[in-house]
């Protein structure tokens, strides 16, 4: 079985973990992951802030690719590119005259044909096959942690619920942990602020990082590369802005799905975190 | 505040504007204050979102110019908490996106944005060139703009040994497509 | 041989300023079938009928057209004149120089010309026109008050005390409805209970009154005066002739735990229960639903224990079918859940409440004897946070409209709050504050004033639990939208006041018209505000809108009014324009060939079958059959018809047809 790919540059470089574990996770689950041909960045925020039509013609022009290489489906597992490829896809969708003003701009039309993937919408969509595969359950207390836009704007997300959702939770239990209740599920991270306002990544990060504490959770799991950025290579600062030393580890969705499922944590990437990931039978 | 009277409304406004070119009505904005109440850095806002929100509703060029000049818009971190909460349905966080960029183009933008701007345009100049971000480029870019030489130099060795710094730029096939992209929209006009 | 009088009229410089009626008058003269035409400065006023009256008698005329204003306008006063001159009243027809011609065109020749084409149109219809009788409907005078809330209630005691019959029938096992459930009302802070129960207990006993409790309407067919309704009365599980109402059944029911509908959840009750100890009547009913014998067949100690062997296990529902003359609709409101919102929860945070579970702890009849205390560990609260306007005036929520009452419901709390709990903290979360009634505004002030409520104009954004505490994260937006934090013992939510459930079905089985947001609508939002677009059914209390009890309470008396209007007669006139089908003498009988096409069409059920016998009673035929007492005369069925046999009186397609012909 295959399907598109868009990894995103995070899952290359700052996050080459998330982008490992999601294709060991892809690998025992026997699914080939056709990346998108001469993908480009897809502009993140930096293009959202700055121009309008930018934001929209560089993932449109990841869709043109999609599209002329026959994918019907691309995953994107950095929660920042799905979010621009998802709403770049609506925005075009709804309004021919700005997806042709787009078409003119990227310098290929597209059609409509590649609907866009985040990474829990995927694995939900293999959860009894991930299941399936766990030889060695995640038995820990886990807060699942889904920021901001994996479940916002809804009505462009279309996928779990806005306030207190529980795809990722669901997925967590499936790899036997358990996943626990607690308040800041939803609350932003800091986003782009990691190196401009370090201060205020400082604070709401430490925030979410004291909620997940408080809540008895031994593990955040995240599935954004900027989220997990933000909470585990920003650790010292929301710590020192806190008067904390908080240790509580952050791993990805699909890390601790490939630990459940016997994969080497060293081919999952756990090594590159910054708080270490110290768990029992890790 | 002043107490100047309010004028005539001009067609030009940023309300006006938003209905027109972005379907947004702003006097659907009952000023209930609920995007404020859910921003995680409104206390750090000069003007709140709501506050915002009311005086673009207004219609007055001068509270336009204020909204453009402020602070507070350079801080939103684009997390659709508020659009998602709006009873009435007002996509402020778009409302957002369209003051930014009618501050940059009229030379409004607030003296705290540079840094943020810097590092949005190092950000940009580095996925021109290659078509893929490339970390060591963004930061190097992006001291030279903001003069802060020394920031998270510490980190850059974990990151190294992680393994997680790429030495070398990814350059994609497609690098004159992304000269064309930039060309026709960020590079307009200059 | 026709003889018709036109009378053109000036209405002042209302026509004759625009229009040469000396001309209309003139040319008139010379139409087919005119013996008269006058024209007259104002034909409505007393000399101007006369002129009409006179004009009749003198010349004997046979049908009469009033060139004047809009028949809306004086189409009445001119048929009564033609009536009191003994020319049968649908011989007068009004041909509108007014609101169709002088208002709305430039004075000149042209107007002129087209308003004695309109004379001319008017004065071939009434060539047409045959006399026509108005029809008579018997009224029955019973009526039915469908809810036994206070709106039912009122109005049941306003008909029953002009005389009449009145028949009160209630879904729940006790009248009261969420009058009953609260503690006390604004702005007198009045204990609802004890104003409330004299007024059910007077219902109950009035000899008009018949009260149906635990029953609903099961079908309704008829028409105004002449209804036929069935009610189902639920099986209590009970002979209420030998209840006594000792209550002994429900102290030893093994089901203890199921929630309580009256304490709105937040106390429990029996399975054998009586909803609430002033209940009218005091009898219990059986949920069989969580009844053990009804579940495993094992049980019946109730049955044991009833000291007048009052228990029937196996009761069945029984249908009533009653003759009913008019019908009141008072089937209230019900509140939005805690559980719509999910930046608040869920529903799933037990110190969450809504107004009306907060109004149950208020309550000295409620879960914790009037104590407030949370509902989570029993602790009283230090800090409460009210929160207005939740789910209302929220577009993003399906619920546009304002509630009306909550923002007096919360002042009202937050006092009850601080009178109970004196060095408790009170904040309210508002948008505006809506106190428009008499002494509802000095009743805001109170709470502000004297009892030092916090108030923060501002919504909340999210809610949720940490640490035994409810975080409440809202906004002050008179200082600029300032994020306000306030961690909470406990949250009120005055939620939306939203139409009560099974709203729209009966509304269906009524064919009385409703709102997107399922309140039943009335006949004209400014000047009928207690009829229905169904003639017969009359509108009381919230079922029509959020309402408060002062204004429910006045509206039922208007409803009970309409209703004695309608009952002072023994017949109802109606006016004889309606769909009538045509008949002929065998062996056609009818051009009806009985498709029925206009029975589906016509939008007021007002067409029925008619089987049309031989002299030997073998059936010939059946045909569509109008019946005059519902029929509107809106003229969809002529429309429908493939064989033209159906035809409105009065307005026939020989009729329009010579109008439009001689144009």
């Amino acid at each position: 079985m295959r399907i598109g790919y868009y990894p995103g540059c995070s899952l290359l470089g700052s996050s080459r973990e998330f982008g490992e574990s999601v294709e060991a996770v892809a690998e025992a689950l026997g699914l080939e992951l056709d990346q998108v041909p001469d993908w480009n960045c897809c502009g993140a925020s930096s293009a959202h802030v700055l121009d309008h039509h930018l934001a929209l013609a560089l993932p449109a022009r990841i869709l043109a690719q999609a599209e002329a290489a026959g994918l019907t489906e691309i995953l994107a597992p950095c929660a920042a590119c799905y979010n621009r490829l998802a709403s770049a896809r609506e925005a075009l969708g709804g309004d021919p005259a700005l997806a042709a003003e787009i078409a003119g701009i990227s310098g290929a039309p597209f059609n409509g044909g590649v609907r866009v993937l985040n990474i829990l919408e995927f694995l939900t969509r293999f959860q009894t096959e991930i299941q399936a595969r766990v030889t060695a359950p995640f038995r820990h207390k886990v807060a699942c942690y889904y920021g901001c836009l994996l479940v916002r704007p809804p009505k462009v997300v279309q996928f779990d619920r806005p306030e207190n959702p529980a795809s990722m939770d669901r997925l967590a239990q499936a790899a036997g942990a358990e996943p626990l209740a607690w308040n800041f599920k939803t609350e932003c991270c800091g986003a782009a602020f990691s190196v401009t306002r370090t201060d205020l990544v400082a604070r709401l990060s430490g925030l979410i990082v004291a909620d997940a504490v408080r809540s008895g959770a031994e593990a955040i799991l995240v599935a954004c590369p900027m989220c997990h950025s933000n909470l585990d290579m920003r650790r010292p600062e929301s710590n020192a802005g806190m008067g904390t030393d908080h240790q509580i580890p952050v791993l990805f969705i699909t890390q601790a799905l490939g630990l459940a499922m016997g994969i080497d944590p060293v081919r999952l990437g756990l090594q590159r975190h910054m708080v270490p990931a110290v768990l029992a039978g890790v | 505040m002043s107490s100047a009277p309010l004028g005539p409304s001009s067609a030009d406004t940023l309300a006006s504007r938003l209905r027109r070119d972005l379907g947004i009505h702003l006097n659907h904005c009952y000023q209930c204050g609920k995007c404020s109440a859910g921003c995680p850095v409104a206390v750090d806002m000069d003007f709140t979102s709501s506050r915002a929100l009311r005086m673009l509703q207004l219609d007055e060029p001068r509270l336009d110019r204020q909204v453009m000049a402020s602070e507070g818009i350079w801080l939103c971190l684009a997390c659709e908490t508020c659009s998602t909460r709006c009873p009435q349905e007002v996509e402020v966080a778009k409302v957002m996106d369209f003051v930014r960029t009618e501050a940059l183009a009229r030379g409004l933008a607030h003296p705290k944005s540079r840094d943020i701007l810097a590092f949005h345009h190092a950000f940009l100049d580095s996925i021109r060139t290659t078509g893929r971000l490339y970390e060591i480029g963004l930061v190097a870019d992006y001291k030279l703009r903001s003069r802060h030489f020394l920031k998270d130099v510490l980190l850059a060795p974990k990151m190294l040994r992680r393994g997680k710094l790429p030495l070398l730029p990814h350059l994609i096939k497609g690098r004159d497509a992304m000269a064309r992209i930039f060309a026709r929209t960020l590079g307009k006009g200059r | 041989m026709a003889k018709i009088g036109v009378f053109t009229c000036h209405c002042g410089e209302n026509i004759g300023g625009t229009v040469d009626c000396a001309q209309v008058a003139e040319r008139s003269r010379a139409l087919p079938g005119v013996v008269h035409s006058v024209d007259y400065k104002y034909m409505c006023s007393d000399p101007g009928q006369t002129l009409i009256k006179d004009a009749i008698r003198d010349q004997g005329l046979t049908g009469v057209v009033v060139a004047a204003c809009s028949p809306r306008m004086h189409e009445p006063t001119f048929r009564s004149a033609v009536a009191e001159a003994g020319l049968n009243p649908y011989l007068c027809e009004m041909a509108n120089l007014r609101e169709h011609c002088s208002w709305v065109h430039p004075k000149g020749e042209a107007t002129t010309d087209k308003a004695a084409d309109l004379v001319r149109v008017m004065v071939e219809k009434v060539r047409h026109n045959t006399p026509l009788q108005p029809i008579r409907v018997p009224v029955t005078k019973r009526a039915l008050v469908l809810g036994g809330g206070i709106a039912g209630i009122q109005a049941a005691l306003d008909i029953a005390n002009t005389g009449h019959k009145v028949v009160l029938v209630e879904r729940s096992p006790s009248i009261g409805g969420h009058m009953s459930q609260l503690s006390e009302t604004f702005p007198t802070l009045d204990c609802s209970q004890c104003i409330l129960t004299p007024r059910m207990v007077e219902a109950a006993r009035h000899p008009n009154i018949t009260l149906m409790t635990y029953a609903e309407l099961e079908k309704l067919e008829g028409f105004i005066g002449n209804f036929k309704a069935t009610i189902r009365r639920k099986a209590r599980q009970l002979d209420e002739k030998l209840c006594t109402g000792c209550g002994l059944c429900t102290t030893k029911c093994p089901q203890k735990n199921i929630k309580d509908e009256f304490n709105e959840g937040l106390g429990t009750r029996p399975a054998i229960y009586v909803p609430f100890p002033q209940a009218v009547p005091n009898k219990p009913v059986i949920d069989k639903a969580n009844c053990t014998f009804y579940k495993t067949g094992k049980c019946k100690v109730c049955e044991k224990l009833c000291p007048t062997k009052a228990i029937r296990f196996d009761q069945e529902d029984e249908l009533v079918t009653l003759d009913i003359g008019a019908i009141v609709l008072a089937t209230g409101f019900k509140v939005m859940r805690t559980d719509q919102f999910p930046e608040f929860g869920y529903g799933e945070y037990a110190d969450v409440l809504d107004g009306l579970q907060f109004e149950r702890l208020a309550s000295a009849s409620g879960p914790t004897l009037g104590a407030i205390r949370r509902p989570s560990d029993g602790q009283e609260p230090e800090t409460v946070v009210f929160v207005a306007c939740s789910g209302s005036r929220d577009r993003a929520k399906g619920v546009p409209y304002c509630s009306k009452v909550c923002c007096m419901y919360t002042a009202k709390h937050a006092m009850l709050y601080k009178h109970k709990v004196h060095h408790g903290k009170a904040y309210v979360f508002y948008m505006d504050i809506r106190s428009g009634g008499k002494d509802y505004d000095e009743f805001v002030r109170r709470a502000i004033e004297e009892d030092d409520v916090k108030y923060i104009r501002g919504r909340v954004s999210r809610i949720y639990r940490e640490d035994g505490k409810l975080v409440v994260k809202g906004a002050d937006t008179l200082q600029g939208g300032a994020p306000v934090e306030i961690r909470a013992d406990l949250v009120v939510l005055a939620t939306a006041v939203q139409s009560q459930d099974g709203a729209e079905a009966l509304a269906q089985k009524l064919h009385v018209s409703y709102d997107p947001y399922k309140f039943f609508a009335e006949a004209h939002p400014k000047l009928k505000p207690v009829e229905t677009n169904t003639a017969g059914i009359f509108l009381a209390g919230a079922c029509q809108a959020p309402r408060d009890i002062p204004e429910t309470v006045a509206q039922a008396s208007g409803a009970a009014a309409k209703v004695a209007a309608l009952f002072s007669r023994d017949e109802l006139t109606r006016e004889p324009v309606v769909a009538v089908v045509n008949r002929l003498p065998a062996p056609e009988y009818s051009w009806c060939v009985g498709c029925f096409l206009c029975q589906s069409a016509c939008p007021y059920q007002a067409i029925g079958a008619e089987e049309i016998r031989g002299r030997d009673g073998v059936l010939q035929k059946t045909v569509a059959q109008v019946n005059p007492g519902l029929c509107q005369g809106c003229g969809t069925c002529v429309a429908t018809c493939r064989t033209k046999a159906i035809d409105i009186q009065g307005f026939s397609n020989e009729q329009v047809f010579a109008e439009l012909m001689t144009l």
